[in-house]
């Protein structure tokens, strides 16, 4: 299907002087699509020329419109010899063939020189028109949306979330061709950006035509990489989330869940339906994850910290491939408070009994194996009791269930791939075959409807040591697509492994290093609502309605969607805090965003873990196999690191968490950013201990008594910090909940238990006391489970690294997720920004200690450069921030960030704070009173019912019943209090915290009217300017003022530039997305030879930064758009020979370009929506 | 372990403007850190020494990119490269365009030529300014006087427009560029104790009455070139003093007037005929160069001088230059009343003005 592309150009402006004789330029314009140029005529003599050339007409391919850029080359016309380019402007057309995107690119673009960077400006007009498509072979894909958001794009709802989709192509690499040696750098630049224009144009067309095959409309959460193979060649590769997205009428809320109903069902539920539950499933294979041998690590922090199973690396022939590492893994410190005992489903208290003690790994595994079968023996209820069940039934259903998931999860997903098909029922069926059908059910969406998501399971990541080989056949790409594949199914296993059919929030990347190659994959385990998943989900959507279960969404996501006896790691099982009746783990590690309807206590913070590691310089195989040996150790220490910092801030779960590990000759760097924060459902988590591996030393002993005391205090010190103050429903209880009182309190102050004998002594206790008490006390002895012992100097400099991590000043937050949790304010403040480090070790004497410790610092000062700069912003929230980490050379550390500053309005996160304790403790009563007496009622149905229960499950309902009423009580007792108590509680602290704000007001004021009073000055000014920059015009000033006689009628486009704003956020705060105007996919190479000249790498790379930042922003300006969202850097690489005066940097950016406009009459949709699901919740139950 | 490489960049473009104004009056990188810890700014965001460092670098980086468009203002507000607020390009701009009357001062009335860039470092050493201040104030004055010349239109309203700055500073430059072009002598030591604004203010009245474009607004160099034929004319106010009998006429008017109101009248009719041989001289001779640029030393050696040594209040000099003005319209035989008024307005508002200690 063809189509015309029509090209005008309209006039240039602060060309460079490219005559020294007359400081003038001749110049005229190329513009190239495909293989035809056309050429404007030369306009002599000015430095601001007026070509109005007519339209240039290029008849082509839909095919060559989404591969091919519009190149339009400025040259100065010179009569003698050849003529000098200007430089260049490549235009992606892409967003002009979708129907309802932009219409027409209009506006000035940078001319823009490999060499010199930006030279002038010119003003371009370009047009498509596209004819109907009706080949049904058609090779291309126009109208397919691109979205690099990673969530529904804000003015569309998802009518059906197709899945994962994945292209790579590959090429020989211009730089190095063999005509590199003879071309100009300048010549093997563009060749290069033309390629990877090409490429990247190429890639998107043919993920199009997956999307199409798929029956979809849109590519969300678009993630497009380069790979540069050096000698191999050059990989450019994407994954994305094939959907079908409506557009949402103009005037409709923003948000995309309106449509959706509140009360989707989870899976689990959906899933219920006839269980054939007689059916084996097949256990005793080899669970892969919990079945690595012990692990060589000193003594194991835990025992519930399961060392992240290592799988030893295979080296294979010539490629050595290394894997592993869920992260999922949580090494476990909680207490799982309200353990409730029932249908002879023993929480086995042995093992977490134990946990002081090292245990070993396999021992807890057995453990949980012995169990496992006890479940399955009591009967889940017949399919017909279900919808009525009660809240008791149902819990043990969705035991069941869960389990079964799992089982039939481990089944087919084991490494044995054994089947355990006739397990599903019919939903499930539907759902699972809806997934499987799919080879990856993976996401690379990041946060989603809410409904979508039903369960999380955890962190999970792939990573495999690959040695880059030359691609012999650009057209085949067999191996790098094989190599993906491989890690794609190991992440599908895994995921599987968790119980899991989906992966959410799942990412690819790669490091680099001459001829090794890292890639890595990582995503999120989960559950999802099928309804999202199946063709015609309308139908059985309203069947779904039936199986409701009226779980708060606010918490549904946290509970475990692996089975509670077979877990594929040891984990601490609590009930859920929230909703009181499923299982939720002690930590929860994800890499999605925060649920908007997730209840968070507190604010989050950025958690880093980082960590480096030498290795010995070596080559091919066995570089390979080091670096692949390596890996395991660099996890399992970044995620120690994560844990102990988690702990340190008192928060029991981390969100958006993004860990790389990036390749140098001599060594490893890992980094891991994730966002920390208390998620209301999960158990608090207990505090760290500190253990001497010589209890006798006594100096050993003080000094572990003061790092002990330290800890402690950062501890409490956070816990104010954050404003983490849970709900202490516990507490109000004295009568059964005694014991843990005392203990409770103790925690809330923050300390755990120091002394290693009372432990004991409690411990002992409990095992004589009454069941109840022992549980608890039980959940109690495993709270301060988490023991970092000092056993060398080793240990010594980690924890010190772990206290040596700042907090933000005060008036600053930051964090890596999309917004902060905890502030729902923002004000349209907003400051993007890039910023790049690069630090030269001094080579002597490098160790890992050493390297560690300037790692630390490197990313510590960055983040208070930050602060600095942008304390004018005060009070506000860096988010979004982007570490990525680089072994650019030898001895060089290179560390990018991209992030957002966003402000938001003290004053009122004040209110909103003080207000949020009592709506949210209002629902909570509603729901807590609303639950229990659903129970009754339904316990009494459920007994005339269900006649068939077995007999463990009837003895059991007695102990739930007294549960039940001990619930009751304390919620009855917990509620009052709740809307008195820790409202007053949080009002003493908001007090000296709007102190604080009201200073910073006060300043903000001064510095506001300062401001102001300048402005107002100015702005008089500068609009009784505005006139003259027209008159201007006219006689035009300066060098090239000389030109006098020739008064062009030139326009300068207004006498400003439409200002861009630009987040790696999916929004801007304070306005409403209206319209998606395309993807920005941008490729730049800059290269100097006058580095010194230029103010050095720092001089070169920031006016590079400059000029990208410049370039996107005329794109999207042109596109007729005011802003870029979703904006990400992906590639920074950057080269230096200092020696030679010379430097190269290439940098790769994307961002959706979209126009806003000023919200101002929503409030914030999240609230409304809690409100929302709330009330319907309470509704349907009623 | 030396940081190689040490990047910031701000979508919207992050300046401080006391680091802006250190870096205009060339601090280096160092001393500007040492001024800035000594500041305080340190306590704002709990920052270390290394932090503020490295945001000062950063931010004499982004100036000096900016520099370029700083050159040509009109730029800044249609360039791509910066995102800048436009009240904070107005600041820019402004103090960019910003200089030091003490610097000014010794390089107002001279050839803004290389050679005079020479002798800026003495320049720097005398006014306590760093060199590179100097040299940026110094190319400033250069490049508007090079764009302004040959403009028409008026020399303050070409300034504004071309550089966007604000009416006073444009005001200024035009003192700037009208003294250059007429290489008025400003460095004697006489004149030493007239401030830069005194001068400014003289070069103001001068070019909205004695210059081409006084009297027609659409001609080349209008207010950059003196009136030839005002100057020609000029030499008929002689016969106040060459006639005789006018002189006396003028001199009996002048103190009728005068008597009884200001305790040195006895001063003022002694030294009459000498100051309004002094004020006439000036004037005929005006049409030599040589004598325009020495007119401020003339009006200070020949008029100034002597009614400070007899000790007149600023109060006695303006009664007797008022009277000295109007008394010449009741002489009869006395015919060139427009040429006299257009020359002594602005010469009583010069003296005025620099007639002080």
């Amino acid at each position: 299907m063809p189509g015309k592309l029509k090209a005008k150009i309209v006039a240039g402006r602060h060309l460079p002087v490219m005559d020294r004789a007359s400081d003038l330029t001749d110049a005229f314009v190329e513009v190239k699509f495909g293989n035809t140029t056309f050429k404007t005529d030369v306009c002599p003599k000015s430095l601001n020329p007026q070509w109005n050339s007519e339209w240039f007409k290029f008849e082509v391919d839909d095919e060559d419109l989404q591969d091919e850029p519009l190149q339009i080359t400025v040259l100065d016309h010179d009569t003698y010899s050849a003529n000098d380019a200007i430089g260049k402007v490549y235009i992606d057309i892409d967003p002009l063939l979708y129907s309802e995107a932009a219409s027409v690119i209009s506006g000035w673009f940078p001319i823009y020189d490999t060499i010199h960077g930006i030279r002038g400006e010119i003003n371009i007009l370009v047009k498509v028109e596209l004819f109907n498509d009706l080949n049904r072979f058609r090779q291309s894909s126009c109208g397919v949306k691109f979205f690099c958001t990673t969530a529904i794009p804000r003015c569309y709802r998802a009518a059906m979330v197709h899945g994962f989709v994945e292209e790579l192509v590959v090429n020989e690499d211009p730089e190095y061709q063999w005509i590199d040696r003879i071309r100009t750098p300048r010549a093997s630049n563009e060749a290069r950006q033309r390629l990877i224009s090409l490429m990247s144009g190429e890639l998107q067309r043919k993920i199009g035509l997956k999307v199409l095959e798929m029956g979809g409309n849109a590519v969300v959460g678009y993630l497009q990489c380069f790979d540069l193979e050096g000698e191999s060649g050059l990989v450019v590769r994407a994954i994305g989330t094939a959907c079908t997205l409506d557009k949402l009428s103009s005037g409709s809320a923003p948000n995309t869940n309106t449509h959706i109903h509140p009360n989707t069902a989870p899976a689990s539920n959906a899933c219920n339906s006839p269980s054939k539950d007689g059916k084996e499933p097949v256990f005793g294979e080899d669970l892969p994850l919990s079945s690595g041998p012990p692990t060589p690590f000193r003594a194991l922090p835990t025992s519930s910290s399961s060392p992240p199973p290592f799988s030893p690396c295979k080296p294979c022939s010539r490629q050595s491939s290394s894997s592993d590492t869920d992260l999922s893994l949580t090494p476990k410190t909680e207490e799982p408070r309200p353990v409730r005992r029932r249908s002879g489903i023993f929480l086995c208290p042995s093992s977490p009994i134990l946990s002081t003690e090292t245990l070993s790994l396999p021992g807890s595994g057995s453990v949980g194996f012995g169990h496992s079968s006890a479940p399955r023996a009591t009967t889940p209820p017949p399919p017909s009791s279900i919808h009525l069940d009660s809240a008791l039934l149902r819990k043990s259903v969705s035991f069941t269930e869960n389990l079964l998931l799992a089982a039939s999860g481990m089944g087919s997903g084991g490494s044995a791939g054994k089947e355990a098909g006739p397990l599903k029922t019919l939903l499930r069926q539907q759902t699972q075959t809806a997934l499987e059908q799919r080879e990856f059910p993976f996401f690379t969406l990041t946060s989603f409807p809410a409904g979508f998501l039903v369960h999380v399971g955890g962190v999970v990541s792939a990573r495999s040591v690959k040695l880059l080989d030359r691609i012999h056949n650009p057209d085949e790409p067999e191996t790098r697509d094989a190599w993906w594949e491989e890690i794609r199914q190991e992440i599908k296993s895994h995921a599987k492994a968790l119980g899991c059919h989906a992966v959410v929030g799942y990412s690819e990347s790669t490091s680099i290093c001459e001829e090794v190659c890292i890639l890595s994959a990582s995503g999120t385990a989960a559950i999802l609502n099928p309804r999202y998943m199946r063709e015609g989900c309308l139908d059985i959507g309203s069947t779904d309605h039936r199986f409701e279960e009226p779980s708060p969404p606010s918490c549904g996501f946290c509970h475990i969607p692996y089975d509670e006896f077979n877990m594929p790691f040891p984990a601490q099982l609590t009930y859920c805090y929230h909703c009181r009746r499923q299982k939720v783990p002690d930590v929860l590690f994800t890499t999605i965003d925060l649920p908007p309807e997730a209840s968070v206590t507190g604010k989050g913070c950025l958690i880093q873990a980082r960590l480096c590691r030498l290795k010995k310089k070596a080559q091919g195989e066995v570089n390979a196999t080091a670096i692949s040996n390596l890996l395991p150790f660099m996890e399992y220490e970044l995620h120690t690191q994560l844990m102990n910092k988690l702990k340190l801030r008192s928060m029991n779960a981390l969100f958006c968490l993004h860990i790389q590990i990036s390749v140098g000759e001599n060594m490893l760097l890992g980094l891991a950013s994730a966002t920390g924060v208390y998620l209301t459902a999960l158990p608090a988590p207990g505090g760290i201990q500190i253990a001497g591996k010589t209890p006798g030393d006594l100096s050993n002993e003080h000094h572990i008594l003061t790092i002990q005391k330290r800890i402690n205090d950062t501890i409490a010190k956070n816990k104010e910090l954050y404003q983490i103050n849970p709900p202490k429903l516990f507490v109000l209880d004295p009568e059964v909940f005694g014991v843990i009182n005392m203990e409770l309190t103790e925690e809330t102050v923050g300390s755990p238990i120091p002394e290693p004998r009372q432990r004991h002594r409690l411990l002992r206790s409990h095992s004589e006391s009454s069941d109840e008490l022992s549980e608890l006390d039980l959940s109690h002895g495993k709270k301060d489970a988490f023991v970092l012992e000092i056993d060398d100097t080793d240990a010594l400099e980690d924890i010190h690294s772990l206290l040596t991590d700042a907090s933000p000043p005060t008036g600053f937050y930051s964090c890596n997720t999309e917004i902060m949790p905890g502030i729902f304010n923002w004000t349209s403040g907003v400051q993007m920004f890039t910023s790049v480090r690069v630090l030269r070790l001094s080579n002597a004497n490098l160790t890992n200690q050493g390297l560690n410790k300037t790692f630390t610092d490197l990313c510590e000062n960055l983040l208070k450069s930050f602060y600095f700069k942008l304390r004018s912003m005060i009070p506000c929230c860096l988010c979004h921030l982007k570490f990525t980490v680089a072994v650019p050379e030898e001895e060089l550390i290179q560390v990018t960030v991209t992030a957002v500053a966003m402000t938001f309005d003290k004053d009122q996160s004040q209110e909103k704070l003080t207000e949020k304790p009592t709506t949210k403790g209002s629902t909570e009563t509603e729901e807590q009173l609303q639950f229990p007496l659903e129970l009754s009622t339904d316990l009494s149905t459920n007994m005339q019912t269900s006649n068939k229960i077995s007999g463990t499950v009837s003895l059991l309902t007695p102990a739930a019943k007294l549960y039940q009423n001990q619930l009751i009580m304390v919620h009855s007792a917990g509620v009052p209090e709740s809307t008195t108590v820790s409202p007053r509680a949080a009002s003493v602290d908001y007090g000296s915290f709007a102190d604080r704000c009201s200073t910073w007001l006060e300043l903000l004021k001064m510095k506001a009217h300062t401001i102001r009073r300048g402005s107002v000055k100015t702005s008089r000014r500068t609009q009784s300017l505005a006139h003259p920059v027209s008159s201007l015009d006219r006689s035009s000033p300066l060098p090239e003022g000389r030109s006098r006689s020739l008064r062009s009628n030139r326009s300068f486009g207004g006498s400003s530039v439409p200002v861009v704003k630009m987040t790696p956020v999916s929004f801007l705060p304070g306005t409403r997305i209206i319209k998606y105007l395309g993807i920005i996919n941008m490729f730049f190479i800059r290269e100097t030879t006058s580095l010194r000249e230029e103010g050095g790498i720092s001089g070169f790379l920031h006016s590079f930064i400059a000029e990208v930042f410049a370039m996107v922003r005329a794109h999207v300006a042109a596109l007729g758009g005011n802003a870029v969202v979703s904006y990400s850097m992906k590639e920074c690489v950057l080269m230096e020979n200092p020696n030679k005066n010379q430097a190269q940097c290439l940098i790769n950016v994307s961002g959706d370009a979209v126009i806003c406009v000023r919200e101002t009459d929503q409030e914030p949709p999240s609230v409304a929506n809690i409100g929302q699901t709330c009330c319907s919740s309470a509704d349907g139950a009623t | 372990m030396a940081v190689e490489l040490d990047v910031f960049v701000g979508n919207t473009t992050i300046m401080d403007e006391e680091v802006y104004q250190l870096w205009l009056d060339g601090y280096t990188v160092n001393d500007a850190v040492k001024v800035r810890m000594e500041g305080g700014v340190m306590d704002e965001c709990e920052a270390s020494a290394d932090v503020l460092q490295s945001d000062t670098m950063d931010q004499y980086r982004t100036f000096q990119m900016c520099e370029r468009l700083l050159h040509s203002p009109a730029k800044l507000a249609n360039q791509l490269l910066f995102q800048i607020p436009p009240h904070r390009q107005a600041m820019l701009i402004e103090r960019y365009y910003a200089f030091d009357d003490a610097f000014v001062r010794e390089v107002l009335g001279k050839k803004l030529s290389k050679g005079t860039k020479k002798d800026l470092d003495d320049i720097g050493a005398k006014t306590g300014v760093t060199l590179k201040s100097c040299r940026r104030q110094f190319d400033n004055f250069k490049r508007v006087f090079k764009v302004v010349e040959e403009l028409k239109g008026p020399l303050v309203e070409n300034i504004r427009h071309h550089f966007l700055l604000s009416d006073k500073l444009a005001r200024d430059y035009a003192a700037i560029v009208f003294f250059a072009n007429n290489r008025f002598e400003t460095g004697k030591r006489k004149l030493q104790y007239l401030t830069f604004q005194d001068f400014a203010f003289c070069a103001g009245q001068l070019i909205n009455s004695w210059t081409v474009g006084a009297l027609d607004n659409q001609v080349e160099d209008m207010d950059v070139d003196l009136d030839k034929e005002f100057l020609q004319e000029l030499k008929e106010l002689k016969i106040l003093i060459s006639d005789k009998d006018l002189l006396d006429q003028h001199k009996s008017l002048v103190c009728t007037a005068l008597r009884g109101k200001t305790k040195a009248f006895n001063e003022m009719e002694a030294n009459f005929k000498n100051l309004s041989r002094g004020l006439v001289n000036i004037a005929a001779k005006l049409t030599n160069t040589k004598d325009v640029r020495d007119f401020f030393i003339d009006l200070v050696e020949k008029f100034i001088e002597p009614c400070r040594s007899d000790r007149w209040t600023a109060g006695d000099m303006r009664l007797y230059l008022t009277h000295y003005t109007n008394s010449a319209h009741i002489l009869d035989t006395f015919k060139h009343q427009v040429v006299w008024d257009r020359y002594m307005g602005v010469i009583k508002s010069c003296i005025f003005k620099m007639y002080h200690d």
